[in-house]
């Protein structure tokens, strides 16, 4: 997937979550992620917060690294 | 009228206490109200009539159905009688058959005695009625003033291609214009003249048929006593010899027809009374556009190509299944299992799409499984699971007749729902109100005998402002439904949710000039939804189709919520599906995270279920959706594709993209009707069946489970279940090794806890089942939440309005929002082979007057119109039913390219594409585009078969 696709998707994954407590609101993001971005998904996530985490809201960059730290703990 | 009749008893029927009276002798207790001819109808004793049939409310206008009544003077219409507690009635004496006998010698005095050849002969009510009261001879003769002899008979008007309107055969009765007024709503038709000059007419002088208000729904040829208004195809054919019920396949109404046949030949579609969807009511899609099923395009024989540049050779079944297993199983030994997958179609039956979903995760071995509610209604499934735990609609269509208020939002059902328009216009006849959200004037706005109580004429893309600035109302002025909140709501979301649109940001003073709508207008809106009764929402694709497309379906579901309107007849949250069997599709477990009964991939126990019935070990993360397909097919990690009845190519956005993923792709295989603008990209073509030749079941917007029942042989040979279980064999899977379609269906009831009480033979004993059908519901739900929510408790959520991405700017001034007209049919690949594109040949863009002027476009100017993305050229029309800013066309011709310009945004929670807004510039244009003139290469390429 293109960069900015998969940035702009977790932000508006993210966006949505904001108003709920942090800690709820990570959760959250992390587990819409979970459960509908396909492996190939998740690992393009995964490899463009290696490359670069520019561009992803704050919000956005810790549901980001809470699943694909998931998702690294479980291979 | 219907040759294979049900019966009609005359009125319709009524609810009330019974009322006991006697008929002809014979005891009869009836609901009060009742008529004394539907009474007497329900003990076999019929009366003759000729102005009275049970869709309509009764007249008393031709005086064939007079009674005698103990106690009453003279001789009563039993049409226009209601029932009373002890009445005696007679039906049959000299005295009555004189009159009656007496008022058909004058109808028949002016009626040409052509009956041998008349479309009508055996099929006509008034040959039936002559016959039914004995008439024998015309003592005022015919040769006195009157419609049919040449000199005075007026001319057959056959400008509508489906029906014929014959002036010199109508007997004025009226039928035929009450139809179009009680059961259409259209009111295009009136009695024109007075006494012997009365004359049925669609509307002025200079109008025909075809170029009046007429929106040839059918509903005035059924309600036709004679053969005034009849079928083209009975004119031609003859009439009817045998029927089968079944279900129309055009909108998510999902209407029950009986096909009328000679042989195995349809000569025409009628509406049933007994379907609980349409209750004897059709649109001109499902009445008269069903010749496509026959038409000379559609492809019978299997093909197959090297590449996509290559013509068509024509194949066996074996060859092409062959042909195509082997590409998918060398793209999954070189490139991962994961490197094919497939697309469902709301289209086709529960059975086919269950198979296909099946032989993906099966037989290919993963979960790269998703439908076309991808690109329409997969946020209403994710935001009515997360607020209420099922992803479905409340209400049957039924429900809107105890409406007091409709919220409709994002959807225009005179046109994409017409069957279900007419029930809602006909409930707002009654007194109830609407609240129309929408960019355009609707003619739900303003039409005969309907005016929206207001309209909120929102700016595209504000919908979620709009529900938030509602919510803020409902709950700043004490309008919250504490009792039912306390009672049916997770309490702590819901103080959540209250204090988040309590805020000042949410209220429609802060938010009017986003919305682009007035502050009291939106207040005026949320104070009548929240205190008129019955509130119902109904909403299309102008609520899905946006980047909040799931938070505005949760934003519905809120206030829903707050206002008690969920879990009784009357209120709701309903989508209005767009085609067929979108529900169906999405129940058989046709998204790529689920199984079929909407149960997530990762549950263990579901799985184990599943793997346990098709013997095979399944994934347990979710599989790619279509965009997600289409951009792992430019990045080469997804080379194969099946794709069952949807033209990916035509419907889905960014055009541009869609056909580079495709041409990327190693094997792309289209199982369609018709070579499609996908299958000019597809190296396999395996014919699929119309439904005029499946056997199976539709699930429509309401849950309700129809079967559709074959009425002529496949002309392909081969089912299409049968053709995927072949597949899925020559994969290397043998579990698909079904007897039928009812099998199929029987192994959905086993896995499936909602279908567990479906079963074809069930259905085919006259049960009408809305889903969930099993234990606790073994007759089906028609109400849904009625005494708790079916997660439980209902889920408020927080939803914060965030503008999408697409921006309007200096260079792309105008917003441009995509819709359906009523005679065409999504990508049209249906209507555009039948008769219905003459309503309809182009699609067309409407731009408002002031717009117009500013770039100089005159009414029908060719025009350009461009995207970041991409532009094409159309037709326009200058309206202003589209405010100053917005512009608006449909998307039914290919040609027209209207996905050429729409962006890749999408929903955040489904990735269902933002039809609805996209930043457009429109400029006066003499030349088609660029996409337009490589369009017609392409189009060419991929009907070339190679000869023999």
């Amino acid at each position: 997937m293109k960069r900015q696709d998969i940035i702009r998707m977790t932000n508006q994954i993210a966006d949505f979550h904001r108003p709920y407590p942090e800690d709820e609101a990570v959760a959250s993001v992390a587990q819409h992620i979970r459960d509908f971005w396909d492996p190939r998904m998740r690992a393009d996530l995964a490899a463009q917060l290696a490359e670069d985490e520019a561009g992803f809201s704050p919000l956005a960059l810790a549901g980001a690294r809470r699943v694909i730290g998931e998702d690294m703990a479980r291979a | 009228m219907a040759l294979l009749k049900e019966t009609d008893f005359g009125t319709p029927a009524k609810q009330g206490a019974p009322v006991t009276l006697t008929i002809d002798g014979v005891e009869v207790t009836v609901p009060e109200g009742t008529s004394v001819m539907r009474a007497a109808s329900e003990v076999d004793r019929p009366i003759p009539k000729l102005c009275a049939t049970d869709s309509l409310d009764p007249w008393g206008s031709c005086r064939m159905c007079l009674v005698e009544i103990e106690g009453v003077k003279g001789t009563p219409a039993s049409c226009t009688t209601p029932v009373r507690a002890g009445m005696v009635v007679t039906t049959q004496n000299d005295r009555l058959a004189k009159i009656r006998k007496g008022v058909m010698e004058l109808y028949i005095s002016d009626h040409p005695l052509d009956c041998l050849t008349c479309s009508a002969n055996g099929d006509c009510e008034l040959q039936d009625m002559a016959g039914a009261v004995g008439l024998r001879d015309v003592r005022y003769g015919m040769d006195n003033a009157n419609h049919f002899e040449a000199e005075s008979r007026k001319p057959v008007d056959t400008s509508n291609p489906y029906f014929q309107f014959d002036p010199a055969k109508c007997i004025v009765c009226s039928r035929c214009v009450r139809a179009c007024e009680e059961v259409q709503g259209t009111f295009a038709l009136t009695i024109d003249g007075r006494g012997f000059a009365s004359m049925v007419s669609a509307g002025a002088e200079i109008d025909d048929f075809f170029s009046s208000e007429c929106v040839s729904c059918g509903a005035c040829v059924q309600a036709c006593p004679t053969a005034t208004l009849m079928e083209a195809s009975v004119v031609e054919k003859g009439v009817p010899t045998r029927s089968v019920e079944t279900t129309c396949a055009y909108c998510g109404v999902g209407c029950s027809f009986k096909a009328e046949l000679q042989g195995d030949k349809v000569v025409r579609m009628v509406p049933q009374k007994s379907g609980g969807a349409n209750e004897g009511h059709s649109c001109v899609k499902g009445r008269f556009a069903w010749g496509y099923a026959t038409h000379k395009d559609r492809v019978t024989t299997p093909m197959v190509r090297e590449a996509i540049t290559d013509p068509w050779r024509a194949v066996s079944w074996d060859e092409a299944i062959g042909f195509a297993a082997e590409r998918l199983k060398k793209i999954q030994a070189e490139h991962g299992q994961g490197a094919i997958g497939g697309i469902t179609s709301s289209r086709c039956t529960n059975e086919e799409v269950y198979v296909v979903q099946k032989m993906i995760r099966a037989a290919f071995g993963n979960n790269n499984v998703d439908t076309c509610a991808r690109v329409c209604h997969s946020p209403t499934g994710y935001g009515l699971k997360t607020t209420f735990g099922t992803s479905a609609g409340t209400q049957n269509f039924k429900s809107v007749e105890k409406a007091d208020v409709i919220l409709l939002i994002g959807a225009n059902p005179t046109d994409g729902h017409p069957v279900f328009a007419s029930r809602m216009k006909k409930r707002l006849r009654e007194g109830a109100e609407i609240i129309v959200c929408d960019p355009r004037r609707i003619d739900l706005v303003k039409s005969p005998h309907i005016k929206a109580s207001q309209h909120v004429q929102l700016r595209p893309g504000t919908n979620v402002a709009v529900m938030n600035a509602l919510a803020h109302t409902i709950v700043t002025e004490g309008l919250v439904d504490e009792a039912f909140v306390a009672e049916r709501c997770e309490s702590a979301d819901f103080e959540r949710w209250r204090a988040f649109v309590a805020e000042d940001r949410n209220s429609p003073e802060a938010l009017a000039e986003r919305i682009g709508v007035a502050p009291e207008t939106l207040r005026a809106a949320a104070r009548l939804y929240a205190t008129a009764g019955n509130g119902a929402i109904y909403y299309g694709l102008g609520v899905t189709e946006h980047s909040q497309g799931s938070t505005m379906v949760m934003a519905m579901a809120n206030l829903a919520m707050a206002t008690g309107n969920i879990g009784r007849e009357g209120v709701g949250v309903n989508p209005l599906r767009g085609q067929n069997n979108v529900q169906g599709a999405c129940d058989m477990g046709s998204f790529p995270h689920e199984f079929p009964g909407y149960r997530h991939v990762s549950d263990d126990a579901t799985r184990a279920l599943f793997e346990n019935a098709w013997g095979r070990s399944l994934l347990s993360e979710p599989g790619l959706r279509i965009p997600n397909m289409l951009a792992a097919a430019i990045d080469g990690t997804y080379r194969g594709i099946f794709i069952q009845g949807e033209d990916i190519a035509q419907s889905d956005p960014n055009t541009v993209h869609v056909t580079a993923a495709l041409a990327a792709m190693d094997c792309v295989v289209v199982q369609d009707l018709f070579l499609n603008e996908t299958a000019g990209y597809a190296h396999v073509f395996l014919p699929g069946t119309s439904f005029l030749e499946k056997d199976g079941t539709f699930t429509n917007a309401e849950r309700r489970i129809n079967r559709v029942r074959p009425v002529m042989k496949e002309a392909t040979g081969l089912s299409e279940w049968e053709a995927v279980s072949r597949l899925a064999s020559a994969m290397g899977y043998d579990g698909m090794t079904y007897a039928s379609a009812a099998e199929i269906m029987d192994e959905i009831a086993v896995l499936t806890p909602t279908f567990a009480g479906v079963s074809h033979a069930r259905l085919d004993s006259g049960a009408s089942l809305q889903w969930p059908v099993n234990d606790a519901a073994p007759d089906g739900t028609p109400t849904m939440h009625k005494n708790g929510f079916v997660r439980g408790k209902g889920r408020f959520m927080v939803t914060e309005y965030v503008a999408t991405d697409e921006r309007t700017n200096r260079h792309y001034p105008l917003i441009l929002t995509t819709g359906r007209i009523l005679s065409q049919y999504n990508v049209g690949a249906q209507t555009r082979r039948t008769e219905n594109g003459r309503w309809h040949p182009e699609d067309i863009l409407e731009i408002h007057p002031h717009d117009a002027e500013e770039r100089g476009i005159g009414e029908g100017d060719m025009v350009s119109i461009g995207s970041r993305i991409g532009a094409t050229a159309l037709r326009a029309t200058i309206t202003d039913r589209v405010p100053q800013g917005v512009v608006y066309t449909t998307f039914h011709h290919p040609v027209s390219g209207a996905n050429v310009i729409t962006t890749e945004f999408s929903d955040w929670a489904t990735n269902c594409p933002e039809y609805k807004v996209t930043a457009v510039q429109v400029t006066k244009s003499n030349q088609p585009s660029d996409w337009q003139e490589r369009f017609h290469d392409v189009h060419e390429r991929q009907f070339v078969v190679a000869a023999e």
